[in-house]
């Protein structure tokens, strides 16, 4: 018998796919959460090879920070203009124009948490029952206890001491009315897997991800990009360097590192000799050990 | 790093605390190189907090709050290494004995299952409820670590005692490939690199035998089993009348032009295309999701299930299960639960407890019928409509059921068919 067995890229392709598959199947209303970044990129390119040759059936949902990467804006509705699918955008602009939220105050301040009320918002005006995000186990540590199906209460809050066990490829998306579910279709990839497989797709991803030069101040071991909403403080100088960046979010925190590798393959290269993780960037996760794990238990992504 | 080939690897690991669990867990992560620099920065900086010598390995696994400040481990949590050969998933749950549940979750998509005796005090309870759960499981691939070898003086008459110990109980469970490492998980002896201190061990590491089990065979290849999840219809100029039948194949091969029968209808057709994503493709084996269309216009729909028509699974509307109980609430006899096989959902009751399971003894109760979380048991079940089955011994994706609460929506029992 010759070879009947999926290399690791393969097999992590066909349980995603299933997992979409199974979300299609058991929910009314779901979406895509989208960001820009490249794990929601991947799980769209996913979406369309699970649904071939239909459309996605989901919509995309696009949490806008109102602090931009402005190629991320580009990138997000040529995408969402070729694959003939729904926009959806919660704005946290809106959010705290109504008084929903109140912007931080400080040096360190970001809209990283206040994401988290215009999220909940979003997915209950528009009745979405499973909103599928591109979070990986290997992000973090309250990630790692993620499962594939992951309920939350009306209150959109995640209780991961009390998870529905998940058991071969039995997902239980069962829920009541009010509450909802995130799908984590590609919890089981590490980063070097998603870049692996971005380069042997040729998936197309935002310019951002690739070395380009930019304007830049050297704040909390990072470059953070110069912007309009970024406030410089007493001593801190901005510089030209030719940076990439590693994860996409809100352009006040996520820092890029300085970088030569401007092709896919140099990306992988530069990746697989990584020796820092790349929410190490990040300063939304520096701010205490659990960082992470109380965001999400309040329904953060 | 070209590995290309790799293949996937899942293991789960089981043992307490005191086993050294977390501490081989670390060990595996930072001798293969799969630390980063500020996760090692952040474990150093606790190490230092807590007082402790030099890099304390386990932090590395540590999760949630509760979890830290307790020092156990509550839920399954996964972790992530790749060595040239190949790509790991492990299964990292804890060994206590409220977390049966959580072990068999665990367990339950594993290849391999890597059990952890301390040196000091050999094969003990805990070592035989795990290794029941792996046989109960089917785990194909057993690897038993017998750790702090450094306690014992790295003595080959502890060690072959110890095996002994293991294989008297464990004849009375089924298991197909059983093999032993003698480590330390805290020196690092024979987890990536080989040990000095034990020369008269002359077999691989542990990460060597990870990386050579042979697991292409763990997939029931024989019997093509496709469980429909759901038919793609995209109604466009271009695909006006297609049909195609979308699932992950649960075991088997399929090719363009099979024979094959839908159940339950049992109607026949031939295999007209299969694709995998927009790729066209002549043949497609397990776990490859694909999608199928037929030669006929047969009514095919979610929980469906097409198979070869020389090659069919059982249909039956009552039969016996091996079930862990996994919640907080205890079996309600008479009870209708929900149960979830394959992609198919149908009404259950559960007919009759035949006897509850002791996994510390393998001893048998046929008096006692309740079942509280964590109770491992033979029941009758008996569904609203026939279901598609095979044997779990055979077939783990088509022999395994989940039960669910109507009232909570929770899953409150995975089952394993007789």
């Amino acid at each position: 018998m010759s070879k009947y067995y999926l290399n690791y890229l393969d097999e992590l392709e066909s349980e995603a796919i299933y997992i979409l598959r199974e979300v299609w199947a058991q929910f009314e209303n779901p979406v895509i959460l989208f960001s820009g970044g490249k794990d929601s990129i991947l799980v769209t390119h996913l979406a369309k090879k699970a649904f071939y040759p239909s459309k996605i059936p989901f919509a995309l949902m696009h949490v806008d920070t109102g602090h931009n990467f402005p190629e991320t804006i580009q990138f997000r509705d040529d995408l969402v203009e070729s694959l003939g699918v729904k926009l959806i955008v919660g704005s946290v602009q809106e959010s705290i124009d109504q008084g929903r939220v109140a912007e931080e105050k400080g040096k360190n301040a970001t809209r990283n948490a206040l994401q988290i009320t215009t999220l909940l918002d979003a997915i209950e005006t528009n009745k979405v029952d499973c909103a599928i995000g591109g979070g990986r186990r290997d992000e973090e540590k309250a990630r790692a206890k993620e499962r594939f199906f992951s309920h939350r209460d009306d209150f959109g809050q995640w209780d991961p001491k009390n998870q529905r066990p998940e058991l071969w490829n039995l997902l239980n998306g069962k829920h009541f009315e009010g509450e909802h579910f995130r799908a984590f279709p590609i919890s089981n990839w590490t980063e070097m897997d998603v870049w692996n497989y971005i380069k042997r797709e040729n998936i197309s991803i935002p310019s951002l991800y690739f070395a380009h030069e930019r304007e830049v101040v050297f704040r909390s071991n990072s470059w953070i990009p110069i912007s309009e909403y970024l406030k410089l403080e007493e001593g801190e100088k901005v510089e030209k360097k030719k940076i990439r960046f590693r994860t996409l979010g809100d352009i006040t925190i996520t820092g890029g590192i300085e970088s030569d590798a401007d092709t896919l393959e140099k990306i992988v290269l530069e990746v697989s000799a990584m020796r820092k993780t790349e929410r190490g960037d990040r300063s939304d996760d520096k701010r205490s050990e659990t960082a992470m794990e109380d965001r999400k238990k309040q329904g953060y992504f | 790093m070209q590995i290309d080939n790799n293949q996937l690897l899942r293991f789960t690991t089981a043992g307490s605390v005191d086993d050294g669990k977390s501490t081989l867990i670390g060990r595996l992560l930072f001798d293969s190189k799969s630390i980063f620099e500020d996760q090692l920065e952040s474990v150093s900086n606790t190490s230092a907090k807590k007082g402790h010598d030099g890099v304390d390995l386990a932090l590395f696994t540590d999760g949630l709050k509760d979890e830290r400040a307790q020092g156990i481990t509550i839920d399954v949590a996964y972790r992530y290494f790749t060595t040239p050969k190949r790509k790991f998933i492990i299964a990292d749950t804890p060994g206590h004995i409220q977390y049966t549940r959580n072990m068999v979750t665990g367990a339950s998509t594993a290849n391999a299952a890597v059990i952890l005796i301390d040196a000091r005090h050999g094969v003990i309870e805990q070592t035989k409820r795990h290794s029941f759960i792996a046989s109960l499981l089917n785990i194909p691939h057993l690897i038993v670590c017998i750790n702090k070898m450094d306690l014992v003086e790295y003595s080959e008459e502890v060690y072959n005692s110890i095996i002994a110990q293991f294989e008297e109980f464990s004849s009375k469970l089924l298991m197909k490939d059983v093999r032993f490492i003698p480590i330390s998980a805290l020196l690092g002896d024979n987890v990536v690199n080989r040990s000095k201190n034990m020369e008269w061990y002359q077999n691989g590491t542990l990460l060597s035998t990870l990386e050579n089990l042979h697991i292409s065979s763990d997939i029931n290849k024989i019997d093509a089993r496709f469980a429909v999840q759901t038919v793609l219809r995209p109604q466009t100029e271009e695909f006006r009348d297609y049909r195609g039948y979308a699932g992950r194949i649960a075991s088997g091969i399929y090719r363009v032009g099979d024979e094959v029968a839908v159940l339950p209808s049992g109607f026949t057709s031939k295999i007209r295309s299969i694709n995998a994503g927009e790729q066209e493709v002549k043949e497609a084996y397990a776990p490859m999701s694909i999608s199928i269309t037929l030669e006929d216009d047969i009514d095919v729909s979610r929980g469906d299930m097409i198979v070869k028509k020389n090659n069919q699974p059982e249909q039956e509307q009552e039969f016996d299960v091996m079930l862990c109980w996994l919640n907080n609430d205890a079996i309600k006899p008479r009870a209708k639960y929900t149960i979830m096989h394959t992609s198919n959902e149908e009404r259950a009751i559960i007919k009759e407890v035949v006897y509850k399971m002791d996994i510390n003894t393998f001893e048998r109760d046929s008096e006692d019928s309740n079942l509280e979380m964590n109770d491992i048991a033979r029941v009758k079940i008996r569904t609203t409509r026939r279901l598609m089955l095979d044997s779990y011994r055979d077939n783990r994706n088509t022999g395994s059921i989940i039960l669910i609460d109507e009232n909570t929506n929770e899953t409150v029992a995975a089952g394993m068919i007789v």
